[in-house]
């Protein structure tokens, strides 16, 4: 009985391309398109969602047996505000900058789609520690995502990552200009699309009809 | 009056949820199929918006903010300040409020209730919802009925995203699209090229 059998490192894995909870489960949209138009805030974010998800799972998987039906979704609320509560205190004591910057988004990690979503179709049915893995896993694949659209916003829109210039003066000089458009929020939705495409061009099984 | 009128045209056109905050993009893409139970559930998320935004803004002012509690009980509590509370009041009186719509529609009108069903108690989750409460707190209204204002109109705005794009949707099954963008790939460019369009509106002022 290792740690990782394979069920398990499949839980863990999986989340980050053949079941990513972004581009695939369509869970955890709102948040990952608002925070990203910087590298680091998407970073943090992710830290944030990955830190909740994965402990709201082992909390709900401990209760699940005593949990009375009728009213688990108000239950798994109140665990989850609890824990975003912790975690935005935390921000604010240690990372004043960030909080500013992800304003409400911080609260609204309760409502992240992700967190219903896996604690109703996986912590509900499964031990703690494959809750734990499963949150890890799903937190890590939106952080890939919510990277990858903030790396390419922050670089096309405004020339630097996480806050350094990395698009050399000369290219200024020879009359490159910055997309301002890539900061605007309709680009984050087409930026993800095009991530969906290149993915789904890929992974020819995921396609819909 | 000009305030209440320019935040309800405001949260409508320049600030809406959908596409200057993606708030309830969940629901949004899952729901947009057809146009008969967008506005079904649109009307419902607003109607649930309008009912919450008050209470909640009534908690914030005289239970949550620093000596809010000073001005009914007393200055004993001067300096009490559960503001880090109010992460889980919002979402307990949300979550409420949405049981509650729930079991009075159930009761009273059963037809409704029937063909909303599944969506009714998903509104609680919807980021727009407590994303609602979360700016009214941030942008300290100054009066209720403001707040109130505000609930409907960010509503109304959610109701004319969806209800745009499930009209959108439906065309939809008729074009040639390149397979890997089907479905969600397309919904997200649409959505997209959408809230280009409504950013015509920013920097609107009455």
């Amino acid at each position: 009985m290792g740690l990782l059998s394979n069920k398990n490192k499949e839980v863990l894995v999986s989340p980050l391309s053949k079941n990513n909870p972004v581009i695939i489960q369509m869970l955890g949209i709102c948040s990952a398109l608002a925070v990203t138009s910087k590298l680091e805030p998407a970073i943090v974010m992710a830290i944030s969602v990955t830190v909740v998800v994965a402990f709201a799972n082992v909390i709900i998987s401990l209760l699940r047996n005593t949990i009375p039906n009728r009213i688990r979704i108000i239950v798994q609320l109140v665990v989850v505000a609890a824990l975003v509560t912790i975690v935005s205190e935390v921000l604010k004591a240690f990372a004043y900058d960030v909080n500013k910057q992800l304003s409400v988004f911080v609260g609204l990690i309760i409502t992240n789609c992700i967190l219903m979503g896996r604690l109703e179709a996986f912590a509900l049915g499964n031990g703690p520690w494959e809750s734990f893995l499963d949150g890890i896993g799903n937190g890590l694949g939106y952080g890939l995502i919510l990277v990858i659209v903030g790396f390419f916003r922050e670089l096309l829109g405004s020339g630097t990552l996480l806050g350094f210039q990395v698009i050399p003066q000369a290219f200024y000089d020879w009359g490159y200009v910055n997309n301002g458009l890539m900061i605007l929020p309709p680009m984050a939705l087409i930026v993800i699309a095009v991530i969906i495409w290149v993915h789904r061009a890929k992974n020819k099984e995921l396609q819909e009809n | 009056m000009e305030l209440a009128l320019s935040t309800f045209v405001r949260s409508i056109f320049v600030e809406n949820m959908i596409f200057a905050y993606f708030l309830g993009m969940c629901s949004y893409l899952a729901v947009s199929k057809n146009v008969k139970t967008a506005l079904g559930l649109g009307i419902a998320v607003t109607f649930v918006l309008v009912c919450t935004l008050p209470i909640n803004y009534m908690l914030e002012n005289y239970v949550l903010t620093e000596g809010a509690l000073a001005k009914w009980l007393g200055d004993s509590f001067a300096t009490v300040d559960l503001s880090f509370l109010s992460l889980i009041i919002f979402i307990a009186i949300i979550a409420s409020f949405v049981q509650l719509v729930e079991m009075v529609i159930e009761k009273f009108a059963p037809t409704l209730y029937a063909s909303l069903g599944i969506f009714l108690p998903l509104i609680a989750v919807n980021c727009a919802i407590l994303g609602g409460s979360l700016f009214m707190q941030q942008k300290a209204f100054p009066n209720v009925g403001i707040a109130t204002v505000y609930g409907l109109g960010s509503g109304i705005g959610w109701l004319l995203a969806i209800l745009g794009m499930a009209a959108i949707r439906e065309k939809l099954t008729y074009s040639d699209i390149p397979k890997p963008l089907r479905g969600l790939g397309i919904a997200f460019i649409i959505t997209g090229l959408m809230g280009m369009a409504f950013m015509c509106f920013s920097g609107m002022n009455i």
